[in-house]
Order: structure tokens, then sequence, then C-alpha cells
């Protein structure tokens, strides 16, 4: 397997149903001289699972033979959901987070205040419903809300937009 | 592996990095390029992230005492996602101060170890909330200030600034939603929560005005397309804020005249009393056993 393979198969320490890869925070994986360096990017500024993902590569890497690694940090441009890729997506629902839907353009001007309910069309990840009402805008962890299925009455995660 | 402590027998030595203060936290910049643009003063620079920083620190913790208070457990949830987001940010800024420094201080020495005189925070971020309605009414005050500065800042000069700020931008837009969204049901809602939400605008209106005069460190900075001045923050902030206070049925506890207050003195490393009870708390662990393992 090549280092970027290796990349591939480490899984999220915080929503471990899908990889870095496929959450869109593995920018760049290159080998120079026998050394790996792997580039990350944060989804939240205080994402407090950068220690254990940086720990997380390096330790699959070790396995797979690699001695020298270097994981780097970037912050721009900044993570946005629609980096999850449609892989991604689909493990989410399977695993009942309601993927993120398309990211909010941002138009010239300040930014639009949102006082009623953010328009958001998220479909119930048991049973398919689109009929939903948002819970609590903060979830488990900084990048999901809370919600509720007017048809199966359960509540679900969805992974917010950003 | 001998079980002589009990966090000896939870912790993995190999990633001990993500247990509590003091054990080892990288350089939450490891990597970014570190380059300074032309030109810009390094001092100045480093004060700069100091004032943005210890903004999102001090609130960060005002957030953090409400843990195990809010009156919901959905808001217990989002005032730890809010405080952890601002902790991020600060863990950002006071990294860069310490590089722009040059004096071998990273964010926990800079957080934990340094005085009261030290600390330039603005006034807003200390005070203590007397019950949800001031929280709520400072905490949207905070984010419309802070988004439109962060808006701003991330075309800055400097591309690390740049790149926080740009980050920060996607999350304060939640937080202000968040506490914007209470202002209006709390002020809209009862006799009661209107009666309390009216008077926790009474109590902050005073703090708003310094928020939008520069310091001088903040004018030379803004001159250089480093920083952002606060003055041009105003007319953002005042269509939000009006926004808000109009749906909520609060336009009638502007205080007016009170809100052209001068330059924050917290800037300057003066603050109130309060301050002193935040850093008694929030060092004592970090002071009492430096670079404690756990």
């Amino acid at each position: 397997m090549n280092a970027a393979d290796v990349v591939g198969t480490v899984a999220d320490p915080e929503l471990p149903m899908i990889t870095l890869a496929e959450l869109g925070i593995v920018r760049e994986v290159r080998q120079d001289d026998g050394a790996v360096v792997v580039t990350i990017t944060p989804t939240y500024s205080g994402c407090p699972a950068m220690e254990s993902i940086r720990a997380d590569i390096r330790v699959a890497l070790g396995r797979a033979g690699f001695g020298v690694v270097e994981v780097r940090t970037v912050l721009a441009p900044a993570w946005t959901t629609d980096w999850i890729s449609e892989t991604g997506k689909r493990k989410l629902a399977a695993a009942g987070i309601a993927p993120p839907g398309p990211a909010p353009v941002r138009r010239a001007g300040p930014i639009p205040l949102t006082l009623g309910t953010r328009p958001a069309t998220v479909v119930c990840p048991r049973c398919g419903a689109a009929d939903t009402e948002a819970l609590a805008a903060f979830g488990a962890t900084a990048c999901r809300e809370l919600r509720r299925c007017h048809s199966c009455r359960e509540p679900f995660e969805h992974m917010r937009e950003i | 592996m001998a079980f002589d402590d009990a966090y000896d027998a939870l912790t993995d030595h190999q990633d001990d990095a993500r247990w509590a203060y003091g054990t080892g936290f990288t350089d939450p910049l490891a990597g970014v390029s570190g380059d300074f643009p032309d030109g810009v003063d390094r001092s100045d620079l480093a004060t700069y992230c100091l004032m943005l920083g210890d903004d999102a620190l001090i609130m960060s913790h005002r957030l953090q005492q409400w843990v195990t208070r809010a009156p919901e457990l959905e808001d217990e949830l989002a005032l730890a996602n809010i405080g952890l987001d601002l902790l991020g940010q600060a863990r950002l800024l006071l990294t860069r101060a310490g590089a722009a420094e040059g004096r071998g201080r990273d964010e926990d020495e800079l957080a934990m170890h340094r005085g009261p005189g030290e600390f330039r925070n603005v006034h807003l971020v200390e005070r203590a909330d007397d019950d949800f309605a001031h929280l709520v009414a400072r905490l949207c005050a905070f984010s419309v200030w802070r988004l439109a500065l962060l808006d701003r800042l991330a075309g800055s000069r400097d591309p690390m600034l740049a790149g926080i700020a740009a980050k920060g931008v996607k999350e304060v837009t939640y937080h202000r939603d968040y506490a914007a969204q209470w202002m209006v049901r709390l002020g809209d809602g009862t006799a009661l929560s209107h009666t309390r939400m009216t008077a926790a605008v009474v109590a902050l209106e005073p703090l708003l005005g310094s928020l939008f005069q520069a310091h001088p460190v903040e004018k030379r900075l803004a001159a250089a397309d480093v920083a952002v001045d606060p003055g041009e923050l105003r007319a953002d902030f005042e269509q939000v804020w009006e926004l808000v206070l109009t749906t909520g049925r609060l336009a009638g506890s502007r205080s007016g005249d009170e809100r052209l207050g001068g330059s924050d003195a917290g800037r300057d490393g003066e603050h109130t009393a309060a301050f002193a009870e935040i850093l008694a708390e929030m060092q004592a662990i970090a002071r009492t056993v430096p670079g404690g393992v756990w």
C-alpha cells in the first residue's frame, strides 16, 4: 500500500463509521525521500479530536512500515461539509446521522442573521421522511444538531452545513 | 503496566496528549507557515493576537461556568460547544501571539501563567452573568461584534490571521444565531421573560460603546492592512443589534448616549474586579502543578 492508501483507511475518532479521507480533512499525502508528510485540516477551530487524529495517522503509517511521518495542519481554505465524499455521506446516513446538505453560499455584504428556523430539507435517516424539525442547534459534537422526524417520531442527529 | 496510579491504568502513554492540561498539547498551528508579512511590527502583532485570543479565551471560560447550570440540557450542549469553538480560536491566536513575540511562550504559558495586567481582553467578556437573559444578551452582542470583525479580518495581509478568521466566521455565525434567537424568544415571550430580557439589555448597553474605539495597536496594524479598525464595525453591529432588539420587542431598552464610551481599558490590561476571580479559577491547577501530567 502506498502512504495515501494507508492514511485513507484511518477512521475519524468521533465519527468512526467514516474515514478521515471521506470526511474531507486529509488535504495531501506526500512522500519525500522516505518521509511521509500528511497535511490535514480541522473541522472546527476547537475540534478536540485533532490530537487523536494526528496520533492515529502516525500509528497507522508506522504499522505499515513508514518510519518518518510528519503531520501538518492547514487552516485555509477552511474545511466545509461539502468536502465530505458521497461515500462518507452514505455511511453517515446508514449510521443514523443525516448528512449535511450543500453548505450555505456566501453572498456579498454582511452575513445575514437567522432569527427563524434555518431553511433546511433534512431527510430522516431512519424512515426517509422529509418532514423533520430542528430540536437543538448544537448536539453531541460541534458539527451536529439534534432533529426529530414527524413521520416516525424518532429523534436523530444531523451534521450541520458549514 | 503498573497500577500504582489509577490514571496509568487508563492512559495509553503513546497518546497522552489527549489528556488534560500540561500533558504535551502540541502546537495547534503545527506545520502552518509561520512567516510574518513585511513591514509589520512583531510586538504589535503579538499584542493584537493577544487581544483577539484573550477575548475568546475569557468568553469561553465564562461560558464553561454555565455548564451544569443551563436551563435545559440542549442549552448546556450549545454553550459548551460555543465555548469549545472559542477556546479553539483562542489556542490558535495565543500560539500566533507567542510566535510573533519570539520569547518562547506557548499557548499554555500565555493562558495559564500571565498575570491580570497582561491580559488584553475587553471588559464585555469578563462580566459575570446575573441570569440566562444576561448571558444570551452578552453572547449575542459579543458574537455580532466578533463576526463582523472576523469577517473583515479574513482579508488580513497576515495569512495566519486571515486563516484563523475565515474559520472562525463559520463558527461564530452559528453562535450569533443561537444567542439572537434566545433574545427574541425571551424578549417576545412572557411578561416575566420580557422584563428580565429588558433588564439584561439595559445592563449590557454601557459596555458596548467601547468595543468600537480603536487602540493604538489596532490603528497601526489596520493601517498596515493586518488588523481591523473596530470603528469600522459599528454600522454592521448596529444594524444586526437593532434587528434583534426590534424583533424581540426590546428596542425600548436602548440607552442611547451611554453607548458612546471611551476605549476599552481592558485592551491596556486594566480589568474589572470580576477578572481576578476568573483568573484564579482558570489558572489554579496549572499554577499549582506546573506541567502536571494526569
